[in-house]
């Protein structure tokens, strides 16, 4: 695996780890690291630095909703521009193309049903490229990003063995 | 009443019950302690592996299995000794299942020793070496390893010790808690001293697999005229994170592994079968979790060893396992007494290397199975303690 793939995926693990703790990782100057990922975060490849929350164990509410949506492809561009399009709103978290029965997903987020149905209802379905929404609430997130969002974290080993 | 103490076994009373346990009694009632104490990996059993033993559950396999372990995870267990060693096993006479590599350990110690016979001990090394030998009626002679020497076992320093009453040569590497490995070269000059000799060996190769940098684990028994006078044990605690699964194996010569399988075949009757299952799925599937799990670790081992010598600590570049094995001499005082501190004045807890034998005085031994973050919270404990001495 070359450096810049190890480094990816290390901060892809934890982006709280900081550059001379890679450096100790990797057994690499410090220097290099801030180079390389000066480089990655240039070229935008590393677009940014996040936290996974699970936002079920926050006293906020927070609703989020996958929305299909079959939509008319354009002469010029195909799904580009309606994609676009959808993708500026801020309720809109995250839009792919899809394969299968349905053009674009967009998963929509915000603080209630009610609130992400009227967006879909209000926002999304009058686009005219738009043939169809279907609206799939997400009830409970069980695994994001490789993180186990049920389990509580805890270490079950004895604390000291041979 | 009954007097206890007159009907106990002498031999057993007299096993130290090791002071080290009254540290880990303080260690586990304490609170906000940071723990490097560990042996045994963090990460979870692979889901496949433990997927294959709860489908075994599911279609019923609740049985004893053959004395000697499953016949197909034997045979699997010969596949894995060809690719990773290209040491041939006759998985019917050659090879048996057993309780982690512990069992496979004390069953090879009780097939091989009589009393009065001499069995030497690489140290400093896992802690159950010389008790067993002691059960046996065995006499543990320690071959002491140094810093100097990374910790390797010289041919020297073995030929010193053989007499006419040598049976058994121990030898457990890559090394918990040194953290040692003994290369084909390394090996060469002890597989020289052995050749001429009756001396068997068994090789603890638990760790084999947790091999770092970009050459493979060479088991002694690979070298020319070993394997006849070799019982390898191995197991699964480490090699794919399955310590609570308590499995393992001994490969050896079969009127070694004959007699072995005896003392197995009564005192345990057979491995549990759900573990056989789940160690089948392992050897078949489990190449690429190895191979994951150890690049994990290998960050793990890069980290610590760096913080430790930023600390100001002589640190020997361990080459395998998951245990640094950092040096105090300069502190002095000794490794009881800089845990004891270090754990009163900042609660970390590592283990003093003088629980290894007395030749790990000197040293202590931090465990890297843990996550950055808590290697990064322990190195820094470590510090603010060391920077006060």
């Amino acid at each position: 695996m070359s450096t810049d793939k190890k480094i990816l995926s290390l901060l892809s693990d934890n982006a709280k780890y900081t550059n001379e703790d890679i450096a100790r990782m990797l057994g690499v100057k410090k220097e290099e690291v801030d180079s390389r990922i000066a480089d990655l975060e240039g070229q935008g490849i590393i677009r940014k630095y996040t936290t996974l929350v699970d936002w079920s164990r926050f006293d906020d509410a927070y609703v989020s909703a996958l929305i299909e949506l079959r939509v008319t492809p354009q002469p010029s561009d195909g799904f580009e521009s309606i994609a676009r399009k959808v993708m500026k709103y801020d309720e809109v978290e995250t839009v792919y193309l899809m394969s299968g029965g349905y053009d674009l997903c967009a998963i929509v987020t915000g603080h209630t049903f009610q609130e992400v149905a009227m967006f879909v209802a209000k926002e999304l379905a009058p686009m005219k490229e738009v043939i169809s929404t279907a609206t799939h609430f997400v009830l409970k997130r069980y695994k994001e990003l490789n993180v186990d969002l049920c389990g509580n974290i805890s270490d079950d080993r004895e604390k000291m063995s041979f | 009443m009954i007097n206890y103490d007159k009907i106990l076994n002498p031999t057993v009373k007299d096993i130290k019950p090791s002071g080290i346990r009254k540290y880990f009694d303080i260690v586990e009632e304490m609170d906000n302690v940071i723990s490097l104490g560990v042996g045994e990996p963090d990460f979870a059993t692979p889901w496949h592996i433990c997927s294959a033993g709860v489908h075994s559950l599911e279609n019923g396999h609740t049985k004893y299995t053959s004395n000697r372990g499953r016949k197909e995870l034997r045979e699997e267990l010969a596949r894995f000794m060809e690719r990773k060693y290209r040491l041939t096993y006759d998985p019917m006479e050659e090879i048996l299942v057993t309780v982690g590599g512990s069992e496979a350990i004390d069953a090879a110690i009780r097939a091989l020793v009589q009393p009065g016979d001499e069995v030497l001990i690489v140290e400093p090394s896992f802690v159950c070496y010389e008790p067993i030998t002691r059960l046996a009626g065995g006499i543990p002679v320690s071959l002491k390893t140094r810093a100097e020497d990374n910790f390797k076992l010289t041919p020297e320093a073995l030929k010193e010790k053989i007499t006419d009453k040598t049976k058994l040569l121990i030898f457990p590497f890559p090394c918990n808690p040194t953290g040692a490995v003994m290369r084909r070269e390394d090996l060469e000059g002890i597989a020289a001293v052995l050749r001429d000799t009756n001396v068997m060996v068994l090789s603890d190769e638990v760790y084999a697999e947790l091999t770092f940098g970009d050459r493979k684990h060479v088991s002694i028994a690979e070298l020319e005229g070993m394997k006849e006078r070799t019982v390898i044990a191995g197991g699964f605690s480490k090699t794919y994170s399955m310590t609570g699964w308590r499995l393992g194996y001994a490969c050896g010569p079969a009127p070694v592994l004959l007699q072995i399988t005896k003392i197995h075949q009564f005192a345990i009757m057979c491995a549990p079968t759900t573990s056989q299952y789940a160690a089948i799925e392992a050897l078949k599937n489990g190449d690429e979790d190895i191979k994951k799990m150890r690049n994990e670790y290998d960050l793990r081992r890069r980290f610590i060893v760096d913080r430790f010598r930023e600390i100001g600590m002589d640190c020997f570049e361990p080459e395998g396992a998951f245990y640094a094995f950092p040096s105090i001499k300069k502190f002095g005082m000794s490794s009881d007494e800089f845990c004891k501190q270090l754990l009163m004045a900042e609660r970390v807890a590592l283990i003093p290397g003088s629980a290894f034998g007395e030749s790990g005085e000197g040293h202590v031994r931090a465990s890297y199975c843990y996550s950055i973050e808590h290697l990064k919270e322990a190195a820094q404990r470590v510090q603010n303690f060391v920077s006060k001495l």
